[in-house]
């Protein structure tokens, strides 16, 4: 796509384009550059000089345990963030569609804590279950059950799994309910004539009409747990209880800034690099595709 | 087919009805219940806290405690802590708007040398995150010597070419017969952008707005690294910060004030200017 | 008022050659109509004229005065589009005045020129409105007004009325002539309506892939039209056009049949009737099997084949005339002064 009219002159283009240009450049090539040539390298214990070794870092770190369970970790994580949040979005946009009136109602009750940071989620849901003055730990050890996610794994994982869900809810809603109310309703009263009843029409006509929506907000949802909760992990767990819930860009930053270990932080962004450019690249052909539907 | 044809899933009488309504005030309730929490924990005190379960209607602490945490807080006041907020939300999204405007109009109404390579270059920055580059970004704001500073927060988070590509979108839309009335009528290319283009892509502007404001200031990892200084903190990663080291307890009542102002701002833009913020989600997303 | 002078202008896209070297003399005050098939360059032509393509080579000159260099600000031109291209956000007094702004004329002089325009255009109750508040007969309008108040040298429209509904047209097309004539402005009129160019042009130029293939008044482009091109696309039905060899008193068709003209004709031709000249006559020389006729109210066009051929011919016959009431075969007479003989390889009018 091309406009066939445009002005004269390059000069002009030249300086509307340099404030970008000199921004992405400063803050985002030279920096992912940076991080591309630093993972080739591990610096001296003082810190004064490094030494060049090549992909060592990456075999390192795949030969690594811990980063080895970070993935796993990251993989469960996202997993279930994913699943969660999207499950509840899709039924009660299911429900919201049911309504012929009141559904925008809802819709303005439902998409709010979008808008709630994940960090601040993460206080929400820490100060529930908070092992001294959280309200649902306490019901839960009245009813003889001991949550302590500090030191139980699991534990710990599904509240972060929940707080990030949390505010997803919103974001899934609105593109779920949008999907369903672009359903043709001639479509689905044909087959309400045919005779099928609610759950038939849901799984043979709704869910594949939708499933455009699904797909693009299953890879959205993926790399929302993979980047954007880290606010969450960071408030509530601090990736514990033994690195129960570090997930990878958690370590990124554990490695690079509390650890100080800069080589293998770098392999490691390396790394997230290659899986966000994969996740873009499905997506795109996707989209592409979707767009010749 | 009595009852009208226009709804979902056609049969929605009756009980059925009202069931429907019954699970989305359900849901409704379920996901409103955190926040719920914290603004009654954000108006009772420290002692009723802590002895569980502490109750679930608001108190009579709610000036106390929002004074306490504006004026006071743990480390640095939470109103200077919301400035710094404001201030680099507004600064991620009116930055990142005006140099987005530019760039899309230059690409799109302009043709000059390199301008494919620069249409392929913020193509790539589409795909990365700033989680990803954290380690050298920060260096490189550490070199400034903006460590500390609200061009620090600011300005690597503007690096990236979302807002480009969705006035791109934009601008191809527009008629050419537009710039061209308007070249008859005299006006050079920047009064045309200033005069026209800018006008026209109004709404657009507004519903990126929204999503970089909220994106701005719900921003945690980027000031929890470039801010050591509490003055300079923002709220959301202020939070955080109040908690104490070791076994002391929390000043809940504080924290929690300060969790509800830091959701206040979004929520209240999410909520108003809904119609834009929908908008500005699906055209983000494209 | 200006006159305006294209020499042997030119346009190339890359390698394509759309413009193939067209002249145009337009007086003072004159409207001209570039009438012509979708495609054949009526917009480019007038675009360079607007400054909004470049010329590729020849010259485009207003008031005698080179102006292929010069900025379309800075060529004294308004001009009207076809979608009228009015500013969305600005009220109708800010679009017009929008190019006087630029101009820094004072405010109040600003004020009265819109005001002015507004009161001809009958545009004055809707002066604070936007285009979308607007019908479209109503943005027509203020796409005039846009241009008549920079007070231009040349008008131009590029179809200014082809958005519009039949009738609206027909009455807008009233408005720009009684407009035109008062002001007096020079004008040049793109359309690939015939009827638009008949009745607006002082003179036309019939334009067929990029070649000016006449240039005249409109009844003396309909009455001695120069090639067969012309002949075709101006009028409604069409020119019959059969294909023939010369002989010494008129035109022998293919088969056979030899329409006398009383002019000695040479080579293989193209022989050119309007429907209306095609006149029932029991003696005459053109046979036609009978087809489908079609009343229009005041004539009947009766659609047929030459006997012994394949060429479809129509007459326009005055008055109603039933199928049934026609003979199987009509034969028609061919007044001598309505057959135009055409150069079969060339298209050109041959002879007078
Ligand atoms: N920017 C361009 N690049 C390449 N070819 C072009 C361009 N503009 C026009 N053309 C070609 O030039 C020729 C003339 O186009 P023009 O728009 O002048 O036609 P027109 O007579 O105005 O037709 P219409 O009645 O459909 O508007 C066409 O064959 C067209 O494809
Ligand atoms: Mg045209």
């Amino acid at each position: 796509m091309e406009k066939r009219v445009t002005f004269k002159g390059w000069l002009l283009p030249l300086l509307l384009v340099a404030p970008q240009v000199a921004v992405t450049a400063v803050f985002f090539f030279y920096p992912a550059g940076q991080a591309v040539w630093q993972s080739l390298f591990i610096p001296d214990p003082f810190g004064l000089k490094s030494q060049f070794v090549g992909l060592g870092n990456f075999e390192f770190l795949l030969g690594d345990p811990y980063y080895r369970a970070s993935f796993v970790t990251t993989a469960i994580f996202s997993s279930l963030v994913t699943v969660v949040s999207m499950g509840v979005a899709l039924v009660l946009a299911v429900l919201a569609d049911r309504l012929i009136k009141g559904s925008g109602t809802y819709r303005t009750l439902l998409i709010w804590p979008y808008a709630v940071a994940p960090a601040v989620a993460g206080v929400l849901w820490l100060f529930m279950f908070n092992t001294r003055v959280g309200v649902v730990a306490w019901y839960l050890g009245q009813l003889g059950y001991d949550w302590n996610h500090v030191l139980n794994g699991g534990e710990a994982m599904g509240l972060v799994v929940v707080a990030s869900a949390w505010g997803r809810i919103s974001y899934n809603f609105l593109f779920f309910l949008a999907g369903l109310q672009a359903i043709p309703r001639s479509v689905i009263e044909a087959a309400a004539i045919d005779g099928a009843r609610f759950w038939t029409r849901f799984w043979t006509i709704v869910f594949p009409l939708l499933s455009p929506t699904t797909f693009f907000l299953l890879v959205v949802n993926i790399v929302y747990a993979f980047f954007e909760t880290f606010g969450v992990i960071h408030t509530i767990t601090s990736g514990g209880p033994q690195q129960a819930t570090t997930i990878l860009v958690y370590k990124v930053f554990a490695d690079g800034f509390v650890g100080q270990d800069l080589g293998s932080s770098a392999a490691q962004s390396v790394i997230l690099l290659v899986v966000v450019g994969v996740l873009t690249v499905v997506q795109f052909r996707f989209i592409e595709r979707r767009v010749h539907y | 087919m009595a009852g009208g044809a226009q709804s979902g899933m056609v049969e929605r009488r009756g009980w059925s009805l009202w069931l429907t309504h019954a699970g989305l005030i359900l849901g409704v309730m379920v996901i409103a219940f955190p926040i719920w929490l914290a603004f009654v924990a954000s108006t009772v005190t420290q002692p009723e806290i802590v002895r569980p379960p502490m109750p679930v209607l608001p108190g009579d602490q709610f000036f106390e405690n929002y004074r306490k945490a504006l004026v006071a807080g743990v480390n640095a006041p939470v109103a200077k802590m919301l400035m710094n907020s404001a201030v680099m939300a507004l600064g991620i999204a009116l930055g990142k708007i005006a140099i987005s405007l530019l760039s899309a109009f230059a690409i799109v109404y302009f043709r000059f040398p390199g301008r494919k390579a620069f249409f392929w270059l913020i193509f790539l920055t589409l795909m990365l995150p700033v989680e990803v580059r954290i380690v050298p970004t920060y260096e490189v704001v550490a070199g400034f010597g903006m460590l500390n500073s609200h061009a620090g927060l600011i300005l690597p988070l503007i690096a990236s070419a979302t807002a480009t590509f969705l006035f791109r979108q934009f601008f191809m839309t527009v008629p050419d017969e537009l710039v061209e009335a308007a070249r008859v009528d005299g006006a050079r290319p920047m009064r045309f952008f200033l005069d026209i283009l800018v006008p026209m892509s109004r709404t657009n502007i507004a519903a990126l707005f929204v999503i970089l404001f909220i994106y701005g200031w719900n921003q945690y990892l980027w000031p929890l690294l470039i801010t050591t200084d509490p003055q300079m903190n923002t709220i959301v990663m202020g939070i955080k910060q109040m908690f104490p080291s070791g076994d002391d307890i929390a000043d809940w009542p504080v924290i929690m004030a300060t969790s509800i102002l830091a959701m206040l701002p979004p929520v209240l833009v999410v909520i108003f200017m809904q119609k834009l913020f929908i908008r500005g989600l699906v055209e983000s997303e494209k | 008022m200006a006159t305006l002078t294209l020499t042997q202008v030119r346009k190339s896209f890359g390698a394509t050659e759309v413009i193939h070297g067209v002249d145009i003399d337009v007086a003072e005050g004159e409207f001209i109509v570039i009438v012509g098939p979708s495609g054949c360059g009526k917009s480019t032509l007038l675009r360079m004229v607007a400054g909004l393509e470049t010329v590729t080579a020849g010259e485009i000159a207003i008031n005698g005065q080179r102006v292929n260099e010069r900025e379309p600000m800075d060529r004294n031109i308004a001009m009207v589009f076809q979608n009228y291209a009015l500013y969305p956000h600005m009220s109708v007094f800010d679009n017009m005045a929008y190019g006087l702004k630029i101009a820094r004329m004072p405010k109040p002089e600003i004020a009265a020129r819109v005001a002015e325009a507004a009161r001809l255009l009958q545009l004055e109750p809707y002066l604070a409105r936007r285009p979308r508040e607007l019908s479209g007969g109503q943005r027509q309008r203020v796409a005039m007004g846009r241009a008549i108040v920079r007070q231009p040298a040349v008008f131009l429209f590029d179809e200014p009325l082809s958005n519009l509904d039949a009738k609206l047209r027909v009455q807008m097309r009233l408005e720009i002539k009684a407009l035109q004539r008062k002001l007096g402005i020079t004008s040049l009129y793109v359309t690939h309506d015939q009827v638009e160019a008949m009745t607006l042009a002082d003179r036309m130029i019939v334009m067929n892939e990029g070649n000016a293939e006449q240039i005249g008044a409109p009844l003396e482009v309909y009455e001695r039209p120069a090639t067969l091109f012309a002949a075709q696309f101006i009028g409604s039905p069409s020119m019959n056009v059969l294909p023939g060899e010369g002989a010494e008193d008129g035109v022998v068709l293919e088969n056979g049949m030899r329409i006398p003209l009383g002019r000695p004709v040479a080579g293989k031709v193209m022989l050119g009737i309007r429907p209306e000249h095609l006149v029932p006559d029991a003696d005459g020389p053109l046979a036609i099997e009978t087809g489908m006729s079609e009343p229009v109210g005041a004539q009947t066009l009766v659609h047929g084949r030459l006997t012994g051929s394949t060429a479809e011919c129509v007459a326009s016959l005055p008055g109603v005339h039933r199928e049934s009431d026609l003979p199987a075969v009509q034969r028609y007479a061919v007044p001598p002064h309505a057959a135009h003989v055409f150069d079969a390889a060339t298209g050109r009018r041959i002879g007078v």
